[in-house]
């Protein structure tokens, strides 16, 4: 089955090909991907059902424990079978809407890309490859939403998503290996049953803070909302898919997971349930202020993922059956409702509601479709969104913590909600006709299809609820509780608060629709308030970033050549002098046997040395150099050194004839630093020079290896044949390391060569064309 | 003499580093020369030091007689000694071609590139 899933990422690979056989027909083709791992999870629904959890092991590297596993069991079998239907419609609806789109290929191979990490990531029972694919989904959304990467604005959105996700993405890696640590295990099905243990280590506040970071920027709760609006600069059919259905809720797919082994605790509760509830009346706020359609159902996408996040955060059983109820109207119903806006945007050539109407005659279809989508949304009986929303009710009025705060958000979320859906489905459709952009005529079958088969199915399980509720949402709740859980979904309840509280929000959000624009107005008065939220916050950063990266550019690489030299030197002095003087105690064993002749070599030797850097002419710099080196060749030759001594000597004899030969045609040499600046660099250098001697005198005393030399001294003769052992050492044992030696010394020869024949050449044209020759050298 | 000779390298490089933080290229050349002879010497000596015992082998013997200094540093600052000609070398002939075109001893005049 691994194998089944990855090979999305094959098919992706091959898709520019299947695009050359098969042309506009590709998406119904790659369809049958999506289509055919949906018929597999279905075959499994009836193991799951009966509270099986499957495990699917690959070895991958046994010896070092590696393998990779699928773990299939309710929660991850809902999320599956949402990715793998609901993509396989996107698919097809694709090749409708983006028919002709000479990109096409592109977003084909990315879709199937991001389809094949969704899975992997509701799948994977490892935290590590959790994370894998939970980082490929946020690469991919970023590649989806800047797919009309000629757009300014879309480029900008799709950064803008990117950085919120990979920066909670950073965060939730660090959560990850805290909870590997903490639960001693990397396996989320182990987890599950420590939960206990977790929750009394010290370290579950930092881990919980962690990994809420990442669900919480992935799932785009308060205050991370923000980028999921601008996701919207993506083509409708990713909407659909990734920022409604599926990618959004990975966020939430991993509070559910953890729910069994970090769910419960006052911080749990606390903290979820109050950021999805203010998450869930912010997103359904900042709704109403919209006319874009696009920008109304993103928003109202934030304000059903609070919706989830409170749901699980308030934890009891009653809780998590609206959750996993709740999600899956929400996919349905949202899903559709994309596509809706994708074919109104189609066929109108405008995305404002406002300049739309009267579309109901001219597209029929589309019109009963968007209608039955909306009231799901709405949360009007008998759609399966009706269902859902009592149940949330249900559940916020036995909620432990901040009952009445988070009722009240809820409940004013509730009718700003249908006010949202009441203008996506009637705004367009009925009224005056208006005149669009584009003549507007009924959608393709292609693009019918995928909403029509949601809505259809909102309608279906809100009329037959037990469909669901006794199949897959048991199985799915009862992951999530941790525990078995009987969910018995139905229509009618009787007349309780629930029902109340839902005929009360029918009212007031349909008043609210009917005023719907002078309300829109007067909330403009707002604005000013509302653009220093949360975005304004991230310009502000990237602002900063921004400041601080042309800062160190300044300062660290500022094309100085000094400058870095000196930033090089004492980093290494501080590095390395820390470790030495922390680590090891310097500790010396003098052993002073010098004879006269070695300290008269050593002291020419350091003389030559200082004086080259005193030496204010070009001469003495350079003879001063030579003697030093000539008394180095000596140093060799007095150390049983023979070979090293002969070398030096002749290539300190070349060097002179070098520096003699090419120096004088330099300048004098001009003092160019401040006195000050002198100072600060011999105070550098000398305490490198003073870390060097530390360094050699204590390396000494420290025999980490046996020397390899043994080996080599005593098989020179035996098995080389030669008597010469440094030579044996140079053209035996490393003879590969004398062969790279000869090239490099072949390469600069020859990049001597260049140089001096570009001089010769260069100097007949440097009179007419200066330029030319200065790009040449 | 391995405590004299690490002052004597402890020197070498600080000359060495002191020619490489000025602004004259000549001057950074010779700081070059000297950091890579200091560097050698570092290797040199970081087995120990041996007089009289050179590691060659007599005619008609299979292993030297007695105990002989380190061959592998030797091999090692034997290639060093050539490569740091070669880069000298290199060195030395762009910095002159650049002086061509610069037509100043000042690296700080050599900040872009089309010049």
């Amino acid at each position: 089955m691994q194998l089944a899933v990855l090979s999305g990422f094959v098919l992706a690979a091959f898709a520019p090909l299947l695009h050359r056989w098969f042309g506009a027909r590709t998406s119904f083709v790659l369809a049958a991907f999506p289509a055919a791992l949906a018929l597999w999870f279905l075959g499994r629904v009836p193991q799951v059902m009966q509270g099986e959890v499957l495990l699917l092991v690959l070895e991958w590297v046994p010896a070092l424990g590696m393998s990779l596993t699928f773990l299939i069991d309710g929660l991850s079998l809902l999320f599956a079978l949402l990715i793998t239907v609901i993509g396989t419609f996107v698919l097809i609806y694709a090749g409708g809407y983006l028919k002709g789109h000479p990109d096409l290929v592109r977003f084909h191979v990315v879709i199937l890309a991001f389809m094949v990490s969704m899975l992997g990531l509701v799948l994977a029972d490892g935290l590590i490859t959790l994370f894998v694919f939970w980082e490929l989904t946020s690469i991919t959304s970023y590649l989806l939403i800047g797919f009309n990467h000629a757009d300014l604005e879309a480029r900008k959105s799709a950064r803008q998503g990117l950085f919120v996700t990979v920066a909670g993405g950073l965060a939730l890696m660090a959560g990850l290996v805290m909870l590997g640590i903490a639960g001693e295990s990397w396996s989320l099905t182990e987890l599950n049953a420590v939960g206990d243990v977790l929750r009394e280590h010290d370290l579950y506040m930092p881990l919980l803070i962690c990994l809420l970071l990442g669900a919480f920027t992935k799932s785009a709760q308060f205050p991370f909302h923000f980028w999921l609006p601008n996701a919207m600069a993506a083509p409708t059919p990713v909407s659909a898919y990734l920022h409604s259905a599926t990618m959004v809720k990975a966020g939430i797919y991993l509070l559910a997971r953890l729910q069994p082994s970090l769910g419960g605790t006052e911080a749990w509760v606390g903290i979820l349930s109050v950021v999805g509830a203010f998450t869930m009346f912010t997103g359904a706020f900042l709704a109403i202020r919209h006319t874009n359609i696009k920008k109304l159902l993103a928003y109202s996408t934030v304000m059903a993922l609070g919706t989830l996040t409170m749901l699980l955060g308030i934890g009891t059983e009653g809780a998590l059956i609206a959750f996993v109820t709740f999600l899956l109207a929400h996919s349905l119903y949202k899903g559709a409702l994309f596509m809706v806006a994708g074919i109104l945007d189609h066929e109108t050539g405008t995305k404002d509601v406002t300049a739309m109407g009267g579309l109901r005659p001219l597209m029929p279809v589309t019109a009963v479709v968007a209608m039955i989508a909306a009231l799901s949304l709405a949360g009007v009986p008998p759609l399966f969104g009706f269902i859902a929303k009592e149940l949330m009710f249900e559940s916020v009025l036995e909620a432990s913590a901040f009952r009445w705060l988070i009722l009240l958000l809820a409940f004013s979320a509730a009718f700003l909600t249908i006010a949202v859906a009441a203008v996506v489905a009637l705004r367009p459709f009925f009224g005056q006709r208006r005149q669009t952009p584009r003549v507007a005529h009924e959608a393709p079958v292609s693009m019918l299809l995928g909403p029509a088969v949601l809505a259809v199915l909102s309608l279906l399980l809100g009329l037959v609820p037990v469909l669901a509720g006794a199949h897959l949402l048991t199985a799915a709740a009862s992951a999530v509780m941790g525990g078995p859980v009987s969910v018995s979904l139905s229509l009618w309840h009787g007349i309780n608060l629930p029902l109340l509280m839902s005929l009360v929000s029918l009212a007031l959000g349909y008043l609210l629709f009917r005023r719907w624009d002078r309300v829109r107005a007067s909330l403009a008065r707002l604005d000013p308030l509302l653009s220093r939220g949360p975005e304004a916050g991230y310009d502000a950063l990237m602002d900063k970033v921004v400041v601080v990266s042309e800062w160190q550019t300044r300062v660290l690489q500022n094309g100085y050549m000094r400058n870095y030299i000196l930033v090089m030197i004492l980093t290494l002095i501080a590095l390395v002098g820390n470790s030495l003087l922390l680590r090891h105690a310097p500790e010396f064993a003098f052993d002073l046997d010098v004879r006269f002749h070695e300290a008269i070599v050593t002291g020419t030797m350091v003389m030559g040395a200082l004086f080259a850097t005193i030496s204010r002419s070009r001469l003495g710099a350079v003879v001063s150099v030579g003697i030093m080196g000539f008394s180095i060749a000596l140093t060799f030759i007095l150390f049983s050194a023979p070979d090293l001594g002969i070398t030096q000597l002749l290539v300190e004899t070349l060097t002179v004839i070098l520096l003699v030969l090419v120096l004088f045609r330099l300048p004098r040499f001009s003092r160019l630093s401040t006195p000050l600046e002198r100072v600060r660099d011999v105070a550098v250098a000398g305490s490198m020079g003073v870390l060097i001697t530390l360094l050699i005198l204590t390396s000494w005393s420290i025999d980490q290896f046996v020397p390899i030399s043994g080996y080599m001294i005593e098989n020179s003769a035996p098995l080389a044949y030669g008597r010469n052992i440094v030579n044996v050492i140079l053209v035996d044992y490393r003879a590969l390391d004398t062969l790279g030696e000869i090239f490099v010394l072949a390469l600069a020869a020859i990049g001597v060569f260049a140089m001096l024949k570009l001089r010769a050449t260069g100097k007949a044209s440097r009179k007419t064309a200066p330029a030319k020759e200065a790009a040449d050298g | 003499m391995e405590p004299v000779m690490a002052v004597a390298i402890g020197l070498l490089y600080a000359a060495a580093i002191f020619m490489m933080l000025r602004r004259s290229i000549v001057k950074l050349v010779i700081g070059l020369m000297l950091l890579s002879n200091a560097a050698n010497l570092l290797i040199f000596t970081s087995a120990g030091m041996t007089r009289g015992a050179p590691p060659l082998i007599p005619e008609g013997m299979l292993v030297p007689p007695g105990p002989v200094a380190d061959p592998l540093p030797q091999a090692v600052v034997l290639t060093a000694i050539v490569i740091a000609f070669g880069v000298l070398a290199f060195a030395v002939v762009l910095i002159r071609r650049a002086y061509e075109i610069v037509k100043a001893d000042d690296l700080d005049k050599m900040k872009d590139t089309d010049t």
